[in-house]
C-alpha cells in the first residue's frame, strides 16, 4: 500500500482527500501545515505529498523547497493541490520539483488522472 | 416525444450523420435537445421535431446533428494510445519515410480539439528530431460549432485538468481569464476541416496513421464496414489505425488486423511491414 501526506489548512479538505485517496488504496496521513509536514517527513518519508500552498507558518513552497534540498533521503513525488490557479504559480511550483499540480477545486477524477501523469498509480 | 417523433428524429440522424440512436437512448435527445428548443423559443423538443419536419434540411436539422454528434474529449485520452505513437508508431514512420520526410496524420472525429492537440505536443516535444520533416495533421469532425472551438484552442480549468501533464499546461498554454488557451504555434500545426465520414475519403489524400477513436461505436455495422474499408484504401501498407480500446474490427472488416499486444492499434492485414515492426 503507497503511502501519501495530505498536507492543507483545512480539515475539510484534508478529509475529502483522505477519502479519495483511501479509495485508490493509499494509507494516509495528514498535516495543516509546511512545519508539520517536514516533522512527518522526517519521522516516516511518504511516498507521496499532496499538497496546499497557502498554509499558515509554512507555506506548500517552503516546504517543497526544504525537502528538495534534503540529501540521501528519498524524494517523494509532490502534487500540488491549491486555489491559485495562474501559470506564474504553476511555473514556480515546477521549478521547485513539483511533479503535478491540481487546480482547486477537485474531485477523484482529476485527482486520479493527475496521479495517473505523474506515474504514482 | 412520442414514439413517432423520435423515430423521425432518429432517422434524420442516421441520414445526415450515420448516426444510430437506439430508443434505449432516447434520454440523450432529451437532454441534449431541449437547449436547443429553448434557444429557438419552442415549447418542448415535440415542438422542435414539428419544426425539423417543416423543413428537414435546414439550419435547425444542422443544429440538432451538432448537438447529438459532439461528444467529450479530453487531452492524452487513456495514455496508452500516445504512448505507442511515441515510442513505437513515430519512430517507425520516421525510419520508413526517411527518403519523403512527410508523415500525414488524421484525427478523424476530432471534438473539440484535444487528440490533434495532443500529437501536436507529442510532436514538437521531439523537435529536434523532427527538423526538416513535413508532418501535416488533419483533424475532421462533422459538428462546424465543435470545430470553431477545436481551432480557437480555450479550454477550462477542468478540461486541461484531465490527462494534460502540468508542464506541457505550462509549456504550450497560455491562461486568458479563467480558461486557458493552447499556443498560437500548435494550433497552426492543426488543419481543421468538416467532414461527415459518411462522405467519399478521396479528397482527404492518404494518411500514414488514422486516429478514429470511440466513434465507430455510434454506427450500425454496415456504416463501420464501409468506413474502415475506405479508410483502408487511404492508406499506405505500413499505415496505422487507432480505433477506441473497447473496439474491435472482429466480425466488421477484413483489412486491418489488430498488431500484435496493441489494444486498439491496427495495420493493413495485407501490410507486413508494422506487424514486423511490433514483432511479437
Amino acid at each position: 500500500m503507497k503511502s501519501c501526506l495530505v498536507v492543507d489548512d483545512s480539515k475539510v479538505v484534508r478529509m475529502v482527500a483522505r477519502k479519495i485517496l483511501e479509495s485508490l488504496g493509499f494509507s494516509v496521513t495528514e498535516a495543516a501545515d509546511g512545519v508539520e509536514a517536514l516533522e512527518a517527513c522526517e519521522a516516516a518519508m511518504p511516498e507521496v505529498v499532496l499538497l496546499d500552498w497557502n498554509m499558515p507558518r509554512m507555506s506548500g513552497l517552503e516546504f517543497l523547497i526544504e525537502l528538495r534540498a534534503k540529501a540521501d533521503v528519498r524524494q517523494p513525488s509532490v502534487v500540488f493541490c491549491t486555489t491559485e490557479n495562474d501559470m506564474d504559480h504553476i511555473q514556480r511550483a515546477i521549478a521547485a520539483g513539483a511533479d503535478e499540480y491540481i487546480m482547486k477545486p477537485f474531485d477523484s477524477d482529476i485527482l486520479e488522472s493527475k496521479f495517473t501523469q505523474a506515474g504514482i498509480i | 416525444m412520442n414514439p413517432s417523433d423520435f423515430q423521425f428524429v432518429s432517422q434524420l440522424l442516421y441520414k445526415r450523420s450515420g448516426l444510430v440512436l437506439s430508443e434505449a437512448k432516447a434520454y440523450l435527445l432529451e437532454s441534449r435537445l431541449g437547449p436547443i428548443a429553448r434557444s429557438h423559443d419552442f415549447k418542448d423538443i415535440t415542438e422542435l421535431a414539428v419544426a425539423l419536419k417543416g423543413d428537414p434540411n435546414g439550419k435547425l436539422s444542422e443544429e440538432v446533428v451538432d448537438a447529438m454528434t459532439t461528444n467529450e474529449s479530453f487531452f492524452f485520452r487513456d495514455q496508452s494510445p500516445f504512448d505507442r505513437f511515441n515510442d513505437t508508431v513515430l519512430p517507425n514512420l520516421l525510419k520508413a519515410r526517411a527518403g519523403t520526410r512527410k508523415i500525414r496524420i488524421w484525427s478523424a472525429a476530432c471534438s473539440s480539439g484535444q487528440e490533434p492537440y495532443t500529437l501536436a505536443m507529442l510532436l514538437n516535444e521531439r523537435k529536434a528530431e523532427m527538423a526538416g520533416w513535413n508532418v501535416e495533421i488533419v483533424a475532421t469532425d462533422i459538428s462546424q460549432t465543435i470545430l470553431d472551438k477545436a481551432k480557437e484552442g480555450l479550454y477550462s480549468q477542468f478540461e486541461v485538468q484531465r490527462g494534460l501533464p502540468i508542464r506541457l499546461l505550462a509549456k504550450y498554454f497560455k491562461q486568458v481569464g479563467d480558461r486557458w488557451q493552447i499556443d498560437q504555434g500548435l494550433r497552426s500545426q492543426v488543419r481543421y476541416k468538416m467532414f461527415n465520414l459518411l462522405d467519399g475519403f478521396g479528397s482527404l489524400g492518404k494518411f500514414d496513421v488514422v486516429f478514429c477513436r470511440n466513434v465507430l461505436i455510434y454506427f450500425d455495422q454496415k456504416t463501420k464496414t464501409d468506413i474502415l474499408d475506405r479508410m483502408a484504401q487511404i492508406m499506405p501498407e505500413d499505415g496505422y489505425l487507432y480505433l477506441g480500446g473497447a473496439e474491435t474490427v472482429l466480425g466488421i472488416s477484413d483489412r486491418f488486423q489488430l498488431l500484435p499486444g496493441q489494444r486498439g492499434l491496427y495495420g493493413l492485414t495485407d501490410g507486413a511491414a508494422p506487424a514486423r515492426k511490433f514483432g511479437t
